[in-house]
């Protein structure tokens, strides 16, 4: 009933890069027991399930608190659909209780073994941003436990705090609890359907469109194919089904989802083969329509543990930046030709509209415009170089770059992308910090 | 729906184990210390399904309170299905070393206790000629070792009892469950360094929540443990006496 967690917990992130000791770990069991970080002689940082990709899950050389055994329900609504819980209990648990009574999650990311608390300290968007927004847009209040006192945060109540916190990298305090609403649905399956396009003109021309008629949608794209085909790739998108009375297809009998649906492991062989089968399966022009669970639908990955193992001891970077729409999206573009031309190409990118709906979150990723998830294999200098680069194009056309994905930004392109940083580290707990912090505010602290 | 009472309800193992119980609609009357963590898992557990849960806050070392204990469960409850009995301590075998009363108290908890609390409970349920009883005991009591003997002893204690009251309830229909976990990733543990042989409290938990369902003898917990004490207790003594475990 609890998330097996990699319980051999190495305290590290997901991508293994990088790799940094920590002076002691502190587990936290009890939201009735929390320590007092005040008798630390070092900084804290909470700690979920290290589902972040760099360095924002980590404090070298100082302490981690575990928050993921705090994993106690406090109130479930089932008739307002609302959940109270404590912020260690992760998203796999959530649904477990709340999908047999017909709630889901009102945002959920591409993996269900995070933790509320991480969903909140790095404000996750899932595949219905434009519909839905961020998580934090659904957090109705909770507690924060910092170095001065216990807070009961909400748009109303300590809403500066409520904002610093949603998207606040664990900087403001250990969320002990927090109380979000669900979304209603009519069945626990997912209508799906499947559009290739050509290039990402006829992503753009469709997108429009299909961010009218689905809630979810995302898409898959190539990063390594030029000219004219530049940037193809498919859509995934779909509703929850809602069963025709007396026709409830029963959830067992169906297949699990076309098994090829794999993992973007980048230059790797099996993804190259996993992309072409989806592709091929979908012609041009057509749509494919299929009913689906929405464990295959929106958790492909978690059907593979450990995943990460796949690119062996270096570890592997995340890049996930976002640019705003604009002209023909030339940023975009730029992109996609620096990655073919590196050679250092995720093979397979994650790329999503996002809407225009505002998170409460202060330092929130998300904005209007187009977003691009890539992951590439650690290969020294190269891939550090390739992302500087990519960098500099997010950079001029205004856009950000994740920090819940990020290892390496600069100080400088972390202030460009997030100009409030400033004002959000009036809000940081001095008992507080981590090494992405350490890290992107650097240089400005004049060190 | 089950009726289920948990004596040590604040024990990691037994919340896991109650979890899956929840998600069914049990009932649970749960019985430890402090009442404010018992509250905490009574909304944990109406929250992901009970019907309901009492809280009975008692210090489980005063045997006298004992039999209230268990009339009280079965007053509030109308009867129980099944109990699954979880406190305990790992207690500091350096420390017991050292002192006899440290000792006995380590005794006192693990064994004892359980000892007064398993005679009530198996009056009760042959009464009823049905249910079922669930003790956690521990892969330690299977062999003793220096690291932690005192401890091994109130649970080999605790086997040897419960395989005792199996032999005596068989003929009432009640199910005698001894569950024997191995090493698990509890606040219990904390300070242990963790290795591959950790398991994950969920794990342990619907393992019990299983072996209870099917009225099982004995629940390794996980499965490989039995295998595991399987080689150990083959070990001859000559040579087991002389390695470091
Ligand atoms: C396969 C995969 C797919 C993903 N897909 C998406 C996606 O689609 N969209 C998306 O937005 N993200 C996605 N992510 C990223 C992931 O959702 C976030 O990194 C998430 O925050 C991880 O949660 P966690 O519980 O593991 O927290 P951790 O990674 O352990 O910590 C994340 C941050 O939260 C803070 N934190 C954790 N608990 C608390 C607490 N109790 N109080 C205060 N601060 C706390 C930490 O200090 C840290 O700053 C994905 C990750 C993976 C591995």
């Amino acid at each position: 009933m609890t998330t097996p967690l990699n319980r051999l917990k190495q305290y590290k992130s997901w991508g293994r890069y990088p790799t940094v000791e920590h002076k002691a770990i502190h587990q936290i069991h009890w939201r009735s027991d929390l320590p007092d970080v005040n008798q630390f002689e070092e900084t804290v940082l909470p700690y979920g399930y290290g589902r972040s990709y760099g360095d924002s899950c980590l404090n070298e050389g100082g302490i981690l608190l575990d928050t993921s055994y705090m994993q106690q329900f406090m109130v479930f609504d089932a008739e307002q659909g609302l959940v109270r819980c404590e912020a260690g209990v992760s998203l796999e648990q959530v649904l477990e209780v709340i999908v047999p009574c017909g709630w889901f999650l009102p945002v959920t990311p591409g993996t269900k073994f995070v933790s509320i608390g991480g969903a909140i300290a790095n404000d996750v968007h899932g595949k219905n941003h434009h519909r839905a927004g961020t998580f934090g847009c659904h957090v109705t209040q909770f507690e924060l436990v910092r170095s001065d006192g216990t807070y009961i945060c909400s748009p109303t109540e300590n809403a500066e705090l409520f904002r610093a916190t949603i998207g606040g990298l664990g900087l403001t305090g250990i969320i002990t609890w927090a109380e979000f609403k669900l979304k209603r649905i009519p069945s626990p399956l997912i209508d799906q359907e499947k559009i290739r396009f050509a290039n990402l003109d006829e992503f753009f021309a469709i997108s429009a469109e299909m961010d009218q008629r689905f809630e979810y949608l995302m898409s898959w794209s190539d990063c390594l194919s030029g000219g004219d085909s530049m940037g193809r790739g498919i859509f995934m998108a779909g509703n929850f089904y809602d069963p025709p009375l007396g026709a409830e297809p029963s959830t067992k009998k169906l297949k699990p989802f076309v098994p090829f649906d794999l993992p973007s492991i980048a230059l790797n062989t099996l993804s190259v083969k996993a992309f072409n089968a989806v592709l091929y399966r979908v012609p041009l022009g057509k749509r494919v329509r299929s009913i689906v669970h929405y464990e295959p639908f929106y958790y492909p990955l978690d059907a593979i543990n450990n995943w990460y193992r796949l690119y062996g001891k270096r570890g592997f970077l995340q890049y996930q930046l976002v640019v705003p729409f604009e002209g023909d999206n030339e940023p975009i573009r730029e992109v996609y030709r620096r990655i073919a031309q590196s050679g250092e190409g995720s093979f397979l990118v994650v790329l999503k509209a996002f809407g225009d709906i505002v998170s409460p979150g202060m330092m929130s990723f998300p904005m209007p415009g187009v977003t691009l998830a890539l992951d590439f294999a650690f290969n020294g200098e190269k891939t550090l170089k390739l992302l500087d680069e990519l960098d500099m194009i997010v950079r001029e056309a205004k856009g950000r770059v994740y920090p819940a994905k990020d290892a390496r930004m600069s100080p400088e392109n972390f202030r460009a992308y997030y100009p409030q940083w400033e004002e959000f580290a009036h809000y940081i707990d001095p008992k507080f910090s981590s090494s992405f912090w350490r890290r992107v505010t650097a240089s400005a602290n004049g060190q | 729906m089950l009726k289920i009472m948990i004596i040590g309800a604040t024990s990691t193992i037994a919340q896991e184990t109650a979890r899956f119980f929840a998600t069914e609609g049990a009932e649970f009357f749960l019985v430890g210390i402090p009442a404010d963590k018992l509250a905490l898992i009574k909304d944990d557990l109406v929250a992901r399904g009970a019907k309901r849960a009492e809280i009975y806050e008692a210090d489980l070392t005063d045997f006298d309170k004992h039999p209230q204990i268990i009339e009280s469960a079965v007053q509030a409850m109308g009867s129980i299905d099944a109990v699954l009995i979880a406190h305990g301590t790992l207690g500091n075998q350096k420390a017991a070393e050292a002192s006899v009363e440290v000792a006995l108290k380590e005794i006192n908890l693990n064994l004892l206790s359980n000892i007064s609390l398993l005679t009530l409970l198996a009056n009760y349920f042959e009464k009823q000629r049905r249910g079922c009883i669930a003790v956690i005991s521990s892969v330690a009591g299977d062999r003793g070792r220096g690291s932690n003997y005192v401890y091994g002893t109130a649970k080999a204690g605790t086997t040897t009892f419960m395989q005792g009251l199996r032999n005596r309830l068989a003929k009432s229909g009640v199910a005698v469950v001894t569950i024997k976990p191995g090493l698990v990733d509890t606040p219990m543990t904390a300070d242990i360094k963790k290795n591959f042989l950790f398991s994950d409290p969920a794990t342990v938990g619907k393992a019990i929540y299983l072996g209870m369902k099917k009225g099982k003898d004995t629940v390794y917990a996980p499965w490989f443990w039995r295998y595991i004490m399987a080689i150990i207790i083959h070990i001859p003594e000559f040579i087991f006496k002389k390695m470091s475990l």
